[in-house]
């Protein structure tokens, strides 16, 4: 299992190195899509297959499709390729760079460190798989609150989309007079 | 222990080529049908009844020229064609074909099929965007709003059955149909599914993307020898796992007097693959702005009151 989870990290952690760099968007999404589904994998191996199926679902099967959607609508190019490419200069990278070593340096601290390992922050061993039903009672249960927070968030989405596609002469007739109607 | 090895090993290999070889056939099948369908002969010169047809196209298909446009970015391109029978085989895996015959179980068996049918748009998508000609591109860009806009209720409309089973475990819910089938409580959620499986695969009449009177061929207008076969095959083999599926959730898998539960399966999938056909030899394609609304008005809206009046009659009948 260790090898497992050393080989589909190394996997999330290559890709997503791949999806900063490359200067094609397309392709970027794509290794972008790799890293969720190592990171998928993590998940199902933790023993949270209902969070490894979801992130599969939700991220990669449907929010980066839509981000992928977008990029292909605009469908730019060869010359988008080469904007990006002159905007990824090293002195670019050297605050994103920094902080991210910061994390890293943190991760490797907490890994190495025993007292976490103990406390069941980290570690493999003795992982029990975690029911979907387990999940669903404590979400509607302890963290109920949240919930309905992020269906009001989800809610207040869902409009503003409806009003910016909404074409303008539809649902008042007064504008209609005025002419706008296609 | 080596003995039970064995036995999986055979299970997997027995059932992927019993997947890909029914899902060759099919190609037959299907012509046939629609030739019946449609008072025509169909295809019968190859062999007895004209059965060697698929291995005749399938050698064409191994000899034709594996051309990738010069316009094209080759490596997507490339990929494209191998992602949807990837996904679409790897859904099969945890569909139950009778006690003791299948490939994995998984307590997440719906949301695998649902993460991997999510994962399939990928090769249509990419397909179009990676052609680079306008056709591919709109035929592209309409699979990509069609799967993700069906996939919702496809999703919604399984959780009826979810409900009732009390798992996602495939196997569970086929247990939990002992008594009654899926389909009588769930009817609803039944023909929601049914037409989201439609759209999913993309089959005649929700097969916009590759609309042959509007847009050539579609996603695959650029696509040529075996890798346009495996689109084909694909499509194939999706219609193979809706169906294995609509068996498993609503017509009871397995379950079923006297015969054995594998002759049962069968039977049912062979049903629901003719349905499948028959269906494209009577409907008219509709079009596009109709498809869309019709998802998101009429089975968005349904698919949410299935769900929520299956959760108040389970809720009612439990306390």
């Amino acid at each position: 299992m260790t090898a497992a989870f050393l080989i589909a990290a190394a996997v999330a952690v290559l890709t997503t190195a791949l999806a900063l760099t490359r200067s094609n968007a397309v392709h970027a999404l794509l290794y972008l899509v790799v890293s969720l589904l190592a990171v998928a994998v993590v998940f199902f191996l933790y023993g949270a297959p209902l969070a490894a199926a979801l992130e599969i679902i939700v991220y990669a099967g449907a929010i980066i499709v839509l981000f992928v959607f977008v990029v292909i609508m605009l469908n730019l190019g060869p010359e988008a390729t080469e904007q990006e490419r002159r905007w990824l200069q090293p002195d670019i990278w050297v605050g994103p760079s920094l902080l991210a070593a910061v994390l890293l340096v943190e991760l490797a601290v907490l890994l190495t460190d025993g007292s976490a390992a103990a406390a069941g922050v980290v570690g493999p061993a003795g992982t029990r798989a975690v029911e979907a039903r387990a999940v669903g009672i404590r979400l509607f249960g302890p963290y109920l609150l949240a919930v309905e927070l992020a269906s009001f968030l989800l809610l207040a989405g869902l409009v503003g989309a409806w009003h910016l596609g909404r074409r303008p002469w539809q649902g008042s007739p007064a504008r209609e007079e005025e002419g706008e109607a296609p | 222990m080596s003995a039970d090895i064995l036995a999986g090993i055979a299970n997997v290999l027995g059932i992927l080529a019993a997947l890909v070889v029914v899902s060759a056939g099919l190609v037959f099948v299907e012509r046939r049908l629609l030739g019946f369908w449609q008072e025509r002969r169909g295809p019968n010169r190859v062999g007895p009844f004209g059965v060697l047809q698929v291995v005749a196209d399938g050698v064409k298909l191994l000899f034709k020229e594996d051309w990738v446009p010069p316009f094209a970015d080759r490596g997507v391109f490339i990929l494209a064609p191998a992602i949807v029978l990837i996904a679409t085989v790897l859904a099969f895996a945890v569909v139950p074909i009778a006690p003791g015959i299948g490939v994995v179980d998984l307590n997440v068996g719906i949301l695998f099929v649902l993460a991997m049918a999510s994962l399939a748009v990928y090769s249509v998508v990419l397909a179009g965007w990676a052609s680079n000609s306008k056709y591919a591109f709109l035929g592209g860009l309409r699979a990509a709003a069609q799967m993700i806009s069906y996939e919702v209720y496809m999703g919604l409309s399984l959780m009826g059955v979810v409900i009732l089973a009390g798992s996602f475990d495939l196997r569970a819910i086929v247990a939990a149909q002992a008594d009654m089938w899926f389909v009588v409580p769930q009817i609803l959620g039944f023909f929601i599914f049914a037409v989201a499986g439609i759209a999913e695969t993309h089959r005649l009449p929700f097969d916009l993307p590759e609309a042959e009177t509007e847009l050539v061929a579609g996603y695959h207008t650029e696509y040529s020898g075996m890798k346009f076969g495996m689109f084909f095959v694909g499509e194939y083999v999706g219609m193979v796992v809706v169906s294995g599926l609509i068996v498993t959730l609503f017509l009871g898998g397995w379950h079923g007097p006297l015969l054995p539960p594998v002759v049962w399966f069968v039977l049912k999938l062979a049903v629901c693959l003719a349905v499948f056909v028959l269906l494209r030899a009577a409907l008219p394609r509709p079009r596009y702005d109709q498809l869309m609304s019709f998802g998101w008005k009429v089975l968005l809206p349904l698919s949410l009151l299935n769900l929520v009046v299956t959760g108040g009659v389970a809720l009612a009948l439990d306390g």
